[in-house]
């Protein structure tokens, strides 16, 4: 067994020792160790990137190839480059959190635990995948437990929270499935074979027509994932209704495969697409930063806020792969890590906080900081995180996407960066609003006097989400050489 | 011709039994015996050729699509079993009820494997006629009356246009055998003719639009064994047909059929889809979502080569499993406590949590999604119509997964999300439908993701 199918393979192991358990003490157990190996073996994996690398030079490394279906060119083909390994790397810190955040999970336990793994699986497979096909497949394995996820054990109206996010979704990948069927029949535009192998495919010239007429169907199918405006309606929904750790997985994993398709598949594949679409979605991408900014600023409701909040940040990744620049990718991928630790923290803390005061309305808290200090803090430090304070993550991040972004001297682009760099402001306000009227102040309500103090698998989860995004502020050295080696291919074939 | 007759033999030996056996339960488990041994003879490796002078041809995909077939009506009946106990045996006609569709099944084979179009005709009645008594099979419901009704005259008039097309098809080629009508056959408004209402006939049995009518009503009626049989053996073979005689035959209309089954393809998944949406009853909710299933099929005929046939073979080997599996549940459920509406299954999955799961992969074979394997029919076909460039064709047809998805999904937030106080109690399925049940679901599972079996198809998949 080679080290990147692993990490489909344990998953579903975990998945059928859960079918076995019965009590909520065996399930919770036999999924956090699951998971637990999956962490240290994202941990060995970049371990092992670091030492291939010293003496492979391949754009991919750790690759695989088993054909599949021989009729239509499909194979089951695996790599990873520092991006994916990163992205392997996040997904399986939130993932573990997410377990421990559910410690407590009383009804159907077994089947929450075995949703939550399927939709793990689906997200490393996609993040391992290299073939077109396997990829798709893979994402939509990730989308459609979250039609159970949130139905199930969601909370408010979450009938309608799950179908309608569902539809969104796997109507996306519907049209994305659009977009790769005309990547795969253009494949062959140097004579070879046709393909679905996305290095082979990278060294073709699809037709000109053709990459105008897909790159906005495969875009469009990947960024609705990651929240493009106006697409991006799913997402509030279905983060409120969720229970906690979905919400997490959700914003903290799942969206990334929205920024991480559309520069993989979109992007990579049909550069002069690119080109032509570019400025096109940059307005939507602008659009769904500021709006994004100013609806949580709006919001009462926690989870909304964090949900218009993932908006924001996240149009800000697919406005920096728009500027088609080094500086301003690097900082997209950084976002992208950045935002998925920091919204996962986020969603975490609400729900430990939800799970005490019984309300997510802000108005109705205050004073928090005087009785679950721990989590108080540490909603402090992610606001912070989020809003870009130097020494967290996110400052790294935005830092890097608008020095980009500043790199076009055009007046469009100028105007675009000038209207995502004053969303920062905006975030502040929200953040610092939340924090001020939520945790700061008297203990108003007397019932607050009484919470739990934060426990140890509570703890456990937030730490292990913390400790990313301070290494990431402060220092980032690591993340940003394994990035920059990965985005050379894509430099070489862009720009 | 081993396949038929040891079928035929089947059927005779069945007449016999039902003479000198007095226990009539312990017959329908013989019954089964025998069909169960005569779907494993069936894998016997057989010699291709034709009989009669040409009138009966075979190829070793008509082989491998009559063993679909048999394993297809084998997993109906072993569901059908427990309701034929219950129900139908005290009024002493159980037998009865085997024969007739094994009768049908044979009439199925011997249209598959036709060579002429007075062949193709006889297969067509001879499976014909046989459904129709068994759609009104069940005597002391009115509805199953009606529907017999309509479904007689529906088959009658389909069966009446196709003849009637097959003989201006005559009229401006002098023939009746396909080989030489392949060679006749050119292009005239007469033949045009011809070729169009003997389409228009065929596609009364594939249920397309604008043909459909009589689907909802006749599988609401009809006995629930009965009525997967109309959804996927029926339609199954009727695509087969259709597809050798289009790929073969009607070779001069390419132009024609393109845009013919391009209108007819979008127009059924539309319709199909769209009146899905609001249906209750479990039966005429499937009815509707496999007529939007026959709208993505005819995506695959849109490629006249190989691939094209390949991919239609295996959607359709797919969907007799997958929707067996769907209408397995709907009869277990049906058979133990008479419900048949979507409100019933409302917390299903905290009672019967198995019944649950079979029912969430059927659906989800239906609505693509992977890992199960209608996924990688729908994937194949669509492949198979982007092939010949019909990308347009290919988005509408993802826009209508979208829709399907949406009341397959209904399905599931009943049994999963909505908890009832009147949900079904727990209940244990008889043997016999437990080994349906794991049949198709095996099908289900690995039809997709073990790629040998495409393989083999594309294979065979010559005409």
């Amino acid at each position: 067994m080679d080290i990147l199918s692993l990490f489909v393979v344990v998953p579903i192991v975990t998945i059928l020792a859960l079918v076995f358990a019965k009590e909520l003490k065996q399930s919770r157990v036999i999924a956090a160790s699951g998971m637990l190996v999956q962490f240290l073996m994202s941990l060995n994996l970049i371990y092992a990137y670091f030492k291939e690398k010293q003496f492979n030079d391949d754009i991919m490394v750790f690759t695989k190839d088993y054909l599949w279906f021989e009729k239509f060119n499909i194979h089951y083909a695996i790599g990873v480059d520092g991006i994916s390994v990163a992205m392997i790397v996040l997904a399986s810190i939130v993932v573990l959190a997410g377990i421990f955040i559910s410690w407590k999970m009383e009804d159907l336990h077994k089947e929450f635990f075995i949703a939550l793994i399927v939709l793990a699986t689906g997200v490393f497979g996609f993040f391992i995948s290299l073939d077109l096909f396997t990829m798709f497949l893979f994402y939509e394995i990730a989308v459609i437990p979250m039609f159970l996820l949130i139905g199930i054990w969601g909370s408010g109206p979450k009938e309608y929270s799950a179908m309608k996010l569902t539809l969104m979704l796997m109507g996306a990948s519907a049209i994305l499935l659009v977009g790769i069927l005309g990547i795969y029949f253009n494949s062959n535009a140097g004579g070879g074979n046709l393909t679905y192998n996305i290095l082979e495919i990278a060294k073709v010239n699809i037709p000109v027509e053709a990459q105008n007429l897909f790159f906005p169907l495969t875009f469009i199918g990947f960024a609705v994932l990651g929240a493009l405006f106006p697409f991006h309606t799913w997402s509030p929904d279905g983060h409120a209704s969720a229970p906690t750790a979905v919400s997490m997985l959700h914003a903290g994993v799942l969206m990334k495969l929205g920024g991480y398709g559309v520069f993989r598949v979109a992007m990579y594949l049909l550069p002069e697409g690119a080109m032509t679409w570019s400025n096109f979605f940059i307005v939507l991408s602008v659009i769904g930063v500021f709006y994004g900014a100013l609806a949580a600023i709006k919001q009462t409701d926690l989870k909304y806020i964090n949900a218009y909040s993932s908006v924001s940040h996240l149009g800000m990744v697919l406005f920096a792969l728009l500027m088609l620049n080094k500086t301003a990718w690097n900082g997209a991928i950084l976002q992208s890590l950045s935002h998925g630790f920091m919204t996962a923290l986020f969603f975490a803390l609400i729900g430990m906080i939800y799970g005490r005061t019984h309300t997510r309305d802000v108005t109705k808290m205050s004073g928090l900081l005087k009785v679950i200090p721990f989590i108080s803090v540490m909603y402090v430090i992610a606001g912070l995180a989020s809003l870009g304070l130097p020494g967290f993550s996110g400052f790294m991040a935005e830092m890097q996407i608008f020095v980009g972004a500043f790199q076009h001297p055009d007046m469009f682009h100028r105007v675009a960066t000038i209207i995502t760099v004053s969303a920062i402001v905006v975030t502040a306000v929200y953040i610092l609003r939340v924090v001020g009227m939520m945790l700061m102040g008297p203990v108003r309500n007397d019932e607050f006097k009484g919470f739990e103090k934060a426990t140890w698998y509570e703890r456990t989860g937030v730490i292990l989400l913390l400790i990313p995004i301070v290494f990431m502020g402060v220092t980032p050295i690591w993340l940003s050489d394994m990035i920059r080696e990965s985005l050379a291919p894509f430099i070489e074939r862009m720009l | 011709m081993r396949q038929e007759l040891v079928l035929l033999a089947v059927i005779l030996l069945l007449v016999i039994l039902e003479i000198f056996m007095n226990n009539k339960k312990a017959l329908v488990n013989w019954a089964l015996v025998i069909f169960g041994l005569h779907t494993l003879t069936g894998f016997l490796p057989m010699d291709e050729g034709s009989l009669f002078g040409g009138m009966y041809q075979t190829s070793q995909l008509v082989h491998l699509f009559k063993n679909v077939l048999n394993i297809g009506v084998l997993i109906i009946l072993l569901q059908s079993a427990e309701w034929i106990k219950k129900e139908i045996v005290d009024q002493h006609k159980s037998t009865e009820f085997f024969i007739m569709m094994l009768s049908s099944l044979l009439g199925m084979y011997f249209m598959i494997s036709s060579g002429d179009f007075l062949m193709f005709y006889l297969g067509l009645e001879l499976s014909a006629l046989p459904i129709a008594a068994l759609v009104a099979f069940d005597t002391t419901k009115r509805v199953s009356a009606e529907a017999g009704i309509k479904f007689i005259l529906s088959a009658a008039l389909a069966s009446g246009t196709s003849v009637f097309g097959v003989s201006l098809i005559y009229a401006t080629t002098g023939s009746i055998y396909f080989d030489e009508v392949a060679q006749l056959l050119s292009y005239s408004n007469l033949s045009l003719v011809g070729f169009i209402f003997f389409f228009s006939g065929l596609a009364f049995k594939i249920s397309l639009v604008p043909f459909h009518f009589w689907t909802a009503d006749v599988y609401e009626g009809a006995p629930i064994g009965v009525t997967s049989y109309l959804s996927v053996i029926s339609k199954g073979s009727a695509v087969m047909i259709l597809m050798i005689i289009l790929f073969t035959v009607m070779k001069p209309f390419e132009m024609v059929t393109t845009s013919m089954l391009y209108i007819v393809s979008v127009t059924t998944m539309f319709i199909g889809n769209l009146f899905a949406l609001r249906q209750q009853n479990m039966k005429r909710f499937l009815a509707f979502s496999s007529i939007a299933q026959a709208g993505f099929i005819l995506l695959g005929l849109l490629s006249n080569d190989q691939l094209g046939v390949s991919t239609v073979v295996y959607f359709v080997s797919i969907y007799v499993f997958t929707n067996l599996a769907a209408f397995g549940v709907i009869q277990s459920i049906s058979t133990q406590t008479g419900k048949e509406n979507m409100d019933d299954y409302d917390g299903l999955y905290r009672t019967n949590p198995k019944l649950s799961l079979v029912m969430m992969l059927a659906l989800f074979s239906l609505a693509g999604i992977p890992p199960v394997a209608g996924f990688f029919g729908k994937f194949f076909l669509f492949t198979a119509a982007a092939s010949q460039g019909f990308y347009f064709l290919v988005f509408l047809a993802v826009v209508n997964v979208t829709i399907s998805l949406y009341y397959y999904l209904l399905v599931v937030r009943a049994m999963f999300l909505r908890k009832s106080d009147q949900a079904i109690p727990y209940f244990d399925s008889s043997f016999t439908m437990k080994l349906g049940l794991v049949l198709a679901v095996i099908g289900v599972l690995f039809i997709g993701v073990y790629s040998p079996i495409y393989e083999y198809i594309y294979q065979l998949s010559i005409l």
